[in-house]
């Protein structure tokens, strides 16, 4: 059976060549970074590589990037360190109502010690109103954290935008954008953001790790305290191979952003468009264009997410929904929810997030087999058939 | 996540579909949480001949209104009632426990539409009585 991978925006599969590399580090070298001697200084060379590749992913100097875990300790540390390092100046907080839970849950905990959090709105699209935003600035607002794209529909936010209004007020920007550096152009100057988030694994480089961009002069408490690490900021002995597989995987995307954005791109279209004339009774959900190149979000009307994903994988193909039974906390997606979307065509939402894994035989493949499985489900659904008795 | 009891009732729901000419309707769940499930009961000589039912839900919702019909059908209306949640989830060799509570409504529909006979028939006086 054909195996077709739609999940990208989940996690990506190891790059060849990181593996390669990662392999090559692993076996060689086992330093640590912060000792003196050569063993230290050998591991310390591989992470100052990687840091320089991580930094060109983005337009910045590599002593801006402070490696983590991941993006959500990223989005924690950005965060909660600003609120920690800035609360005299003030104990507001503005982001969106779709970012990612590590940002929403992290303002969420704020919100519960005593800062006050204004969750923008944003309209059928999921795009936020820098109108809004204006409006919501206040003297003791501190922080912006408004997501560069949504993981979910893929639209993209007016970033430059958002920059320009925080810089004229005096406020910190912090962007996550795990969904879009290596997948559209991020450049931090362009942008205008003092902090932004970055993940491996989106990548196609390794899991459990990840990097925060931190603008040189923005102040930042650390979160967890320790050594002398990463400036203090994240201590801890580095995580070695997961930094040089990051590194690499971070110079790949960069290498190959023109081309990849190009061809998911017009898979993209070829499955909006396959989708739109095959099946009835469709949503499109996201941005016509503000959109990431490998995003494609439908609901569709009378069926459940997680019936379709069942048997979608039955025919090998990997998606997700955001539909309530399909996630760990059994309730709808809050993006779907903040679009406005009703709850029937929150359950019945399927993303398919393309990569490096797609050609167009795939994207022909899950259009020979989308409507049969849509069809089935309907076929004895009680929302699709209206029969009195 | 599914075992394979409740894959294959999911990938070959058995007595899904209407009754046209259906002795009782129930149905239970709400489009808010994502599970919807309507069953459809025909009453012969206090048998359940014909028992089918449709879904909007997960694959648990699917699976649940197989296996709640195909242990339902033939079935007196009295043992009929005695059935519950937990047994559809029994014979379905368990289910993940989140599922429990809110995809596992089967039997507590087929009740609502014994009820719906019964009050129809005028049977529920009778038995209340």
């Amino acid at each position: 059976m054909r195996k077709v991978y739609l999940d990208h925006a989940g996690t990506t599969l190891l790059h060849p060549e990181v593996y390669s590399l990662m392999c090559e580090f692993m076996k060689n070298t086992f330093g640590n970074p912060s000792s003196i001697h050569s063993f230290g200084r050998e591991a310390k060379k591989w992470v100052d590589e990687a840091r320089q590749q991580v930094a060109d992913l983005i337009g910045s100097k590599a002593g801006e990037i402070i490696f983590t875990s991941g993006g959500t300790e990223a989005d924690n540390l950005a965060i909660i360190g600003v609120a920690a390092a800035r609360h005299k100046k003030g104990n507001h907080i503005i982001t969106s109502s779709i970012e990612h839970p590590a940002v929403l849950n992290t303002c969420k905990h704020l919100a519960k010690i005593g800062f006050e959090v204004t969750f923008l709105p944003v309209d059928r699209y999921g795009l936020v109103d820098p109108e809004e935003l204006y409006k919501a600035i206040r003297p003791e607002t501190i922080l912006i954290s408004i997501m560069h794209a949504n993981n979910e529909i893929g639209t993209i936010e007016p970033a430059e935008e958002i920059g320009r209004i925080a810089k004229e007020h005096g406020v910190l920007f912090h962007t996550d954008a795990v969904q879009t550096a290596g997948k559209i152009p991020v450049n931090v100057n362009t942008l205008g953001v003092d902090l932004l988030t970055l993940s491996s694994h989106k990548i196609y480089g390794p899991k459990g790790v990840g990097a925060i961009y931190k603008r040189k002069g923005v102040r930042l408490q650390p979160v967890v305290h320790g050594g002398g690490q990463e400036k203090t900021l994240r201590p801890g002995t580095e995580n070695t191979m997961g930094i040089v597989g990051f590194g690499k995987a971070a110079e790949i995307a960069a290498r190959e952003l023109d081309s990849e954005f190009n061809r998911t791109r017009q898979l993209r279209d070829k499955l909006i468009q396959g989708i739109k004339e095959r099946i009835p009774d469709v949503k499109y959900n996201g941005h016509p264009e503000l959109r990431l190149p490998h995003n494609v979000n439908f609901s569709f009307s009378y069926v459940e997410g997680e019936s379709m994903l069942l048997s979608l994988d039955m025919k090998g193909i990997a998606a997700s929904s955001g539909s309530a039974c399909s996630s760990s906390t059994l309730k709808p997606s809050h993006v779907l929810t903040a679009i406005g979307l009703p709850y029937e065509l929150i359950h019945g939402s399927l993303r398919m997030t393309l990569g490096m894994m797609n050609d167009a035989v795939d994207i022909d493949y899950v259009l020979e087999v989308l409507p049969g499985v849509v069809s089935k489900l309907r076929s004895f659904s009680p929302l699709a058939n209206k029969l009195t008795v | 996540m599914y075992n394979e009891i409740v894959m294959d009732h999911f990938q070959n729901p058995r007595n899904v579909g209407e009754i046209a000419d259906a002795s009782g309707v129930g149905e239970i769940g709400n489009v808010v949480c994502g599970d919807i499930l309507r069953v459809y009961i025909k009453v012969k000589d206090e048998i359940l001949d014909d028992v089918k039912y449709m879904t909007f839900g997960c694959g648990a919702a699917v699976a649940s209104g197989s296996m709640m019909t195909t242990l339902a059908k033939g079935k007196t209306v009295e043992e009929a009632k005695k059935l519950t949640n937990k047994d559809v989830a029994k014979a379905l060799g368990g289910l993940p426990p989140q599922k429990l509570h809110c995809s596992n409504l089967a039997a507590d529909a087929l009740h609502k539409a014994i009820e719906d006979w019964m009050n129809k028939t005028g049977k529920g006086d009778k038995l209340d009585g």
